[in-house]
């Protein structure tokens, strides 16, 4: 049983390790050598604008569903009126960056994890190597260049869908005034929030690139074994996510308090 | 010149290569001839740098490619190409990309410029030309036939005519004419090039036909050394099955 458990235990170090030295790697070779164009602009449209319609879907239900169970349970206690000021904070701050991230990953993250994994059996990546190119580089740079850039892109889109969402749940099923729905928004919405939501965002994007790429680089074992990496990385990412979510929401807010806090 | 020094390789428990020592001169074509999983590729993956070993070392024209820093590394494989077993084509490119691939990532080393656009079309047209594959320059590797895709990964190769071949298991799971338009094909790329060629295989017909040397591998070692005619005079349990199974099968056949 100890030995069991000191044997999960060094290998999770080991990957811990390999997954660093993958992340410095592709940095570096990013920097040295930026991706082609080309390159980038496949990764660009495949997360970016392929994401669109899942990305709209995710951000439309969730603002329904949220003002819809806001309007429901303030409006007994007389505060209707706030519905669209909960709708848009946690579409900023929580579920606008985590939702998106989390579909995003389930589209993107498991494809990108499957086709490296499957270059991996089937040698591919053996062949990059022989013809003298770097496979972080090749592969991995211009996903995380373009994972950076459309995901803060994308979790933008999504929260203002989420907001949109709200506003029609509200405005044309309960009845509230398009006033009431937004006015309270640009008082109590500050540029923090909006950071936040970026910051998310990009970390977020990070997080999942890093993870189903570095899974599908060590796949092995054929279809079966590409099919466990594709799964596990994704599962690995969500946890990711959910920790990072929570230890930037505490850091990024005791940052804002601090802040806060010098000013006065 | 290819000098492997007492190399050593264990995946978990398993002991693949246990102190392999190995000269291989320039310009002759050795065939490595082994059963499955004695360790052959995994040599040849030694060789190419794509695997780090646990002990020894491998030198390429004189550079010890262990320990090299990945940039140096890349300039020693830069000379050296390898034919994968299943032969490895990007499959989310077309033939004709796929045999561009190092060209269009790679400068010109004469002219330390990336290679213009005609130079690629002329070297694609030529190297497909070669291996008799110049109309399926459009195609997907999906869309080919297992001989197919080993001629269109040799393509790959010959457009950057390295000086270092190496093959793994060129003709497994060809029939017979296409695994001998292989080997035709691996003897006109040698000549072409004028490069050093290794050759895993466990197809002692082509050993036979292609190899200056033949060296026998058992048991994560080279059992032995010695040209085509010589090697079949050794007296090794695995020789003589061969050889039985290569020369006899086929006499009695003839005969009945």
């Amino acid at each position: 049983m100890f030995g069991k458990i000191k044997s999960y235990f060094f290998k999770a170090c080991v990957a811990t390790g390999e997954y660093v030295v993958a992340i410095a790697d592709v940095c570096n070779a990013t920097i040295k050598r930026p991706p082609k164009w080309r390159l980038l602009r496949e990764q660009f449209f495949n997360i970016g604008v392929l994401s669109f319609f899942v990305v709209t879907i995710t951000g439309l239900s969730t603002g329904i569903v949220l003002a819809a169970q806001s309007f429901y349970q303030l409006s007994d206690k007389g505060l209707a009126s706030l519905t669209g000021l909960m709708v848009a904070k946690a579409m900023i701050a929580e579920l606008g960056p985590v939702l998106t991230a989390f579909m995003v990953t389930g589209r993107v993250g498991s494809a990108m994890c499957a086709e490296i994994g499957t270059m991996k059996v089937t040698e591919q990546i053996d062949a990059l190597k022989s013809m003298a190119v770097n496979p972080n580089s090749y592969l991995m740079a211009p996903r995380f260049i373009a994972g950076i850039t459309m995901m803060p892109i994308l979790t933008i889109y999504s929260t203002i869908m989420g907001i949109f969402g709200g506003y029609i749940i509200s405005c044309h099923f309960f009845g509230m005034a398009s006033s009431d729905y937004f006015y309270p928004m640009p008082q109590h919405i500050t540029m923090f929030d909006v950071h936040t939501c970026l910051i998310k965002a990009a970390l977020f994007s990070v997080i999942f690139i890093t993870v189903c790429c570095y899974k599908g680089f060590n796949a092995k074992g054929g279809a079966a074994g590409v099919g466990k990496a594709t799964t596990e990385s994704v599962v690995i990412s969500y946890i990711c996510i959910l920790i990072a979510d929570f230890l930037l929401t505490i850091a990024l807010n005791s940052i804002y308090q601090e802040i806060l806090f010098d000013r006065r | 010149m290819i000098k492997i020094v007492d190399l050593w390789k264990t995946y978990g428990s398993n002991e693949v290569l246990k102190g392999i020592t190995l000269t291989i001169n320039k310009g002759e074509i050795l065939v490595i001839l082994g059963k499955s999983g004695v360790g052959k590729s995994v040599l040849l993956k030694h060789i190419m740098g794509l695997e780090l070993p646990d002990k020894g070392d491998v030198e390429i024209e004189g550079v010890k490619i262990f320990g090299l820093e990945k940039p140096e590394l890349y300039q020693v494989q830069k000379n050296m190409g390898m034919l994968f077993q299943g032969a490895a084509l990007f499959d989310s490119m077309d033939i004709g990309t796929n045999t561009a691939f190092y060209l269009e990532n790679h400068h010109n080393p004469k002219t330390h410029k990336s290679f213009s656009s005609q130079e690629i079309q002329k070297r694609v047209t030529n190297a497909l030309n070669m291996v008799g594959l110049k109309d399926v320059a459009h195609k997907m590797p999906s869309e080919l036939s297992g001989g197919m895709k080993k001629r269109a990964a040799l393509a790959r190769l010959i457009v950057y005519r390295p000086s270092i071949l190496l093959y793994d298991e060129p003709t497994t799971g060809l029939d017979p004419l296409t695994a001998q338009q292989i080997n035709e094909l691996i003897l006109a790329t040698q000549k072409e090039l004028n490069g050093t060629s290794v050759i895993v295989t466990h197809d002692i017909h082509s050993a036979m036909y292609l190899a200056d040397r033949i060296a026998l591998c058992d048991e994560g070692q080279i059992k032995h050394i010695a040209k085509p005619m010589d090697f079949l005079k050794i007296d090794h349990p695995m020789i003589n099955f061969l050889k039985k199974s290569a020369f006899l099968q086929g006499e009695k056949r003839c005969q009945q």
